[in-house]
């Protein structure tokens, strides 16, 4: 059960979130500008490092705001959370 | 037997029990286990493969054999009898490797609670409870859990005593009394602190992550038929802690020789705690074998209880000279050098074979056959280092303790006394508290000044290194257990080493060692050693398999906790509810809501109802209960492109009066839902989603808001249990309607088809929507929820209304081919897969799923199209998910599947039955004959469009 810092709310309980994937995959400007490999590679592939990894959550039952959050998946250490549309912060 | 005296056991009261049909008598303060010893019963289970003889290895939770299935007052299968407290009327019997479930259901109350404090110890033995004294005093919240029924933990079954260091100089150190006396005191203290608690009968079973430990506690288990109903038998505690000591101790390991297994065959300081906490012999002669000094103490524990001792055989040239002398001062002969090759006897151990040592020789030699009743064995001490691995805590092989130690945790957590390696008393007592200072300290974020001395064992024996002793060498190994439980023996590992195994967890896996109930407890180690010994490399090598939560078994009740039968999951009524249990509705769950399936009249059965129900939405006037829909308001200025970009249909363009029915896609271009979006203001629409789906598709939108288009000003809110919706169906619902609403103008040219108004519908204000789910002429009545119940009792009221229900519902769309989404589709099917090109927008630049729809993919000739079939047998009804196939006779496999039935209905305005499918290519194959295998019969069927009621939609306007 991870303790996650919501940015809004505070540390909580996993239980409280929902996770979201990925962070920092952009719904493409215009997408009927990509090929078919590009749209798909938006559509269906996503990284999945061991290590940290820059990733989605929503505080589903708390103040339902998504925000992302920097965690070693090799560890489940979180490093940071910040708001959408920050940019991901340097953990090291 | 029972001794005259001695032990934590109350003598003036007598418990009875009975165990496999036998009824004896105990002590309050007995487990189950020391009181069969104290009744002389020495088998008390038979092992699950092999069907050999067991009796008690252990005193505690770490039990590989006596298994026993309770069964009264409450059946409880598979607990080890050296955990299970004794109390009056028990009935139990010995388990061959299985247990029982209970057939009945559990009567007794299950609770959890969560708890946060900043110094959690699990255990109370010498080694916590130092460690709760020192974290405790200023303030810092300490919780205590120990899993046994009382403090003390080792100190429980042996008679060292405890110093403590004087209160002042002048007094000087104070003997408190036994270790035991010095626990009790200790934890009383620790209790009377307001910011402690001490949960006794709690064993900590998971350590998560971020310091989250997850421990249950038995509260009236051990009362028997006596316990409060009132009371929650089994209570999980969930526990953030800041700072974790783990004094979880240490588990004794036996050895491997041949006939290891007998009753009779006990872990040395087992046999201890049987002869000073339980005032129990477990034998009158035993024989004990060793390869460390603590075994020394137990046959010198035993030999003062009156148990006579055969012989010390020690595998160690030359064991410590102060326990010699011990075991000697008693007339103890001490066989240096030497090992036990067999463990004999019929049923239970009657004598024990001895050798002298000769690795080199490949077995021993110079055997001789002692007789005993009893064999105490030591191949040394584990750590209990599970929670610690659970924490992510590395471990380590170290080679002078012989054992697998605590190495380095990314979390903040701890291993203090036994549980560390530390295997002296007045070690683990220090250990313990530079562990709880350390805690605190960190807690604190500043140094601990002043600390008292700590207590100190009174009397403390020079221990010598123990030898890291496992497998008696022989010449067959097939009766060298290494795991009891799974009765897997040395020979299985060398099976398994033979058939080119190498990894211990490969091995574990081929053997299942290590599996059981007890997680290979006392044989993991062993079982490493062993492979060890086999491929000629060391246990440091080769390490431990690893730790997983649960430590120790817990109960399905315990983790269900309150949440289940009707908690389990919330139940959501409608504010019509109580009017359709009044009217005999039957339920259908739809996700979490309760909706009227169908009202059978009496002596009609579900067919005879939804016939009746769908002719009277056809035919006359019926009304559906249809509050569950989703209703999300979408507002700001922001609102219409917002939903442009969601919908793959324009909404933007939508009149303020005005409704449209649209889908939504995932960017995928598959189907994600459905349903009508009315606009109530220039910056307000109120969007309806499918009952299983109405929370999902507010995530979804506030998902793309927040994340991707943050810039639109737009507000989202559920107003699903806000308002209460009534569908008013049929030819004859719009003179029903005005004669509800006298004001409201219902011709077709005022209040045309996909139009809402605002009306007093029998003068509740309301909102009425003319759309349609059935192709008839149909209104949607919005009301508050508070006049829900009154708008529809209203409507009954007029004797003229058929109620209906889910069911009906289905059959009226699905004659007008309207998919449900998430029956007729499965995340695989597009719009146009459904046949609803046209709500797929050709003018917007974008919207989520558009890109997908230009994808190779989505324009395959063979997609799964949504069709109509008709089962050439006009009574036969489909069953849903038959799949399609296009011969009447089956092809050798693979057979080529072309679909499936999706939904399938009595259709009473079709005379027939009929179905809706999805079928590869289905468009194009509308006149085909197909044929559904269903039980050994190929159905045949005719593929239609999958509109087959009124494709014209002449009967929209009534």
């Amino acid at each position: 059960m991870l303790l996650i810092s919501c940015p809004w709310c505070g540390p909580r309980d996993e239980a409280e979130f929902h996770y979201g994937g990925q962070a920092h995959v952009a719904y493409p400007d215009n997408p009927a500008a990509l090929s078919d490999e590009e749209w798909a590679r938006y559509l269906f592939f996503r990284d999945n490092p061991k290590g940290r990894f820059a990733e989605r959550w929503s505080h589903s039952a708390g103040c339902r705001r998504w925000f992302n959050a920097v965690r070693d998946t090799a560890t489940n250490e979180i490093h940071a959370v910040y708001r959408v549309g920050e940019p991901r912060p340097v953990t090291s | 037997m029972r001794r005259d005296s001695g032990g934590r056991i109350d003598r003036d009261t007598t418990l009875r029990f009975t165990f496999d049909g036998q009824e004896y008598t105990g002590h309050p303060g007995d487990t189950l286990a020391s009181a069969l010893l104290a009744n002389g019963v020495r088998q008390v289970a038979t092992s699950v493969k092999l069907g050999r003889p067991r009796g008690i290895v252990s005193a505690g939770g770490e039990e590989p054999s006596a298994v026993v299935q309770i069964e009264a007052p409450f059946p409880e299968p598979m607990l080890p009898a050296t955990t299970v407290e004794l109390y009056d009327g028990l009935v139990a019997a010995g388990l061959p490797g299985q247990g029982r479930l209970a057939t009945e259901p559990d009567p007794a109350r299950y609770d959890a609670v969560h708890a946060h404090c900043d110094v959690l110890v699990v255990g109370a033995g010498p080694a916590g409870l130092a460690a709760a004294r020192a974290a405790s005093g200023t303030g810092a919240r300490v919780i205590v859990v120990d899993e046994r029924s009382e403090p003390g933990g080792s100190l429980l079954g042996t008679r060292e005593s405890v110093t403590e260091p004087g209160a002042d100089d002048v007094l000087g150190p104070q003997e408190v009394g036994s270790g035991a006396d010095w626990a009790a005191a200790t934890a009383a203290v620790l209790e009377a602190m307001p910011e402690v608690r001490v949960l006794r009968r709690t064993t900590a079973i998971g350590y998560y992550d971020d310091n989250y430990v997850v421990a249950v506690e038995r509260r009236t288990n051990h009362l028997g038929a006596a316990a409060p109903a009132d009371v929650a038998r089994e209570r999980v505690w969930r526990i953030r802690a800041k700072r974790v000591v783990l004094a979880t101790g240490a588990h004794e390991r036996s050895i491997a020789f041949a006939g290891n297994d007998l009753p009779g065959v006990m872990l040395a300081g087992a046999a201890r705690a049987y002869v000073n906490r339980y005032g129990v012999l477990p034998g009158r002669r035993a024989v004990v074998f060793t390869a460390n000094d603590s075994a020394y103490a137990a046959a010198l524990d035993l030999a003062d209880a009156g148990v006579e001792i055969a012989a010390v055989v020690d595998v160690r040239p030359s064991p410590g000279a102060a326990w010699t002398a011990g075991a000697r001062e008693r007339g103890i002969q001490v066989l240096s050098g030497h090992v036990v090759t067999a463990a004999q006897g019929d049923g239970q151990v009657s004598s024990v074979l001895v050798g002298r040592h000769r690795p080199e020789a490949g077995a021993a030699v110079g055997e001789q056959e002692l007789a005993a009743d009893l064999l105490l064995v030591s191949g040394g001490w584990n750590p209990v280092v599970h929670l610690f691995s659970q924490s992510g805590g590395t471990l380590r092989y170290d080679d002078a303790l012989g054992t697998i130690v605590p190495d380095a945790s990314r979390q903040a957590v701890e291993a203090a006394g036994a549980a560390k390696g530390v295997f002296t008393l007045s070690g683990c007592l220090a250990d313990g508290a530079a562990a709880g200072y350390r805690a605190l300290e960190a807690v604190l974020g500043r140094a601990v000044g002043e600390r008292p001395a700590t207590p100190r064992a009174t009397v403390e024996t020079p221990t010598t290194p123990g030898q890291a002793f496992w497998l008696v060498p022989a010449t067959d190994y097939r009766s060298h257990f290494v795991d009891l439980q799974r009765d897997v023996t040395a020979a299985d590992v060398q099976r398994a080493t033979g058939a080119g195994l190498r990894s211990v967890e490969h091995i574990k896996r081929y053997t299942t060692a290590g599996t059981a109930h007890d997680q290979g407890k006392t044989s993991g180690l062993l079982t490493t050693a062993v492979v060890a010994h086999a491929l000629g490399t060391t246990v440091g090598e080769l390490g431990s398999t690893t730790f997983r939560a649960p430590y120790a078994p817990v109960s399905f009740a315990a983790l269900a906790g309150r949440d289940r039968g009707a908690l389990h999951d919330p139940i959501r009524v409608t504010a019509l509810h109580e009017w359709h249990v009044a009217n005999g509705a039957l339920f259908e769950n739809v996700g979490q809501c309760k909706r009227p399936w169908y009202y059978p009249r009496a002596g009609e059965d579900m067919e005879s109802a939804v016939l009746r129900e769908c002719a009277a939405a056809r035919e006359s006037v019926a009304a559906m209960d249809a509050s569950t829909l989703g209703k999300i308001d979408v507002i700001g200025p922001d609102a219409g492109e917002f939903l442009d970009r969601l919908y793959t249909n324009m909404m933007s363009s939508l009149a303020v009066g005005a409704v449209r029915y649209g889908v939504m896609c995932r960017p995928d271009g598959m189907v994600f839902d459905d349903g009508t979006v009315i606009r109530l203001a220039e910056e307000h629409f109120l969007v309806t989603t499918t009952t299983g789906n109405a929370a999902t598709v507010l995530d979804w939108m506030e998902e793309w808001l927040q994340t991707e288009w943050p810039a639109l000003r737009v507000h989202l809110t559920s107003v699903t249990e806000q308002w209460a919706t009534v569908a008013l169906v049929g030819p004859r619902s719009r003179e029903l309607l005005a004669e509800l609403a006298p004001d409201l103008a219902v011709g077709v040219a005022d209040f045309p088809f996909m139009t809402w108004r605002e009306a007093e519908v029998a003068g509740i204000p309301a909102r009425v929507c003319r759309i349609s789910f059935s192709g008839e002429l149909a209104y949607e009545i919005n009301v508050t929820s508070w006049d829900g119940l009154r708008l529809w009792t209203a409507i009954m009221d007029t004797g003229r209304v058929t109620p209906y229900g889910t069911e009906t519902m289905h059959v009226l769309r699905a004659e007008k081919g309207y998919p449900i989404v998430g029956q007729d589709t499965d995340g695989t099917v597009t719009p146009q897969d459904l046949g609803m090109s046209w709500v797929v927008s050709k003018k917007k630049p974008d919207f989520v799923g558009k890109r997908s729809f230009a994808r190779a993919d989505t324009s395959r000739p063979d997609r799964k199209q949504l069709v109509g079939l008709l089962p050439e047998d006009p009574s036969y009804l489909l069953p849903e998910g038959a799949h399609l196939v296009a011969d009447a006779e089956l092809p050798a496999p693979p057979v080529p599947m072309l679909g499936h039935v999706t939904s399938s209905y009595r259709s009473a305005a079709l005379g027939r039955t009929f179905a809706l499918a999805l079928v590869k290519g289905g468009q194009s194959r509308i006149g085909e004959r197909l044929y559904a295998p269903v039980g050994g019969a190929l159905v045949p069927v005719t593929v239609t469009s999958h509109v087959l009621y009124d494709p014209e939609g002449a009967r929209r306007d009534g």
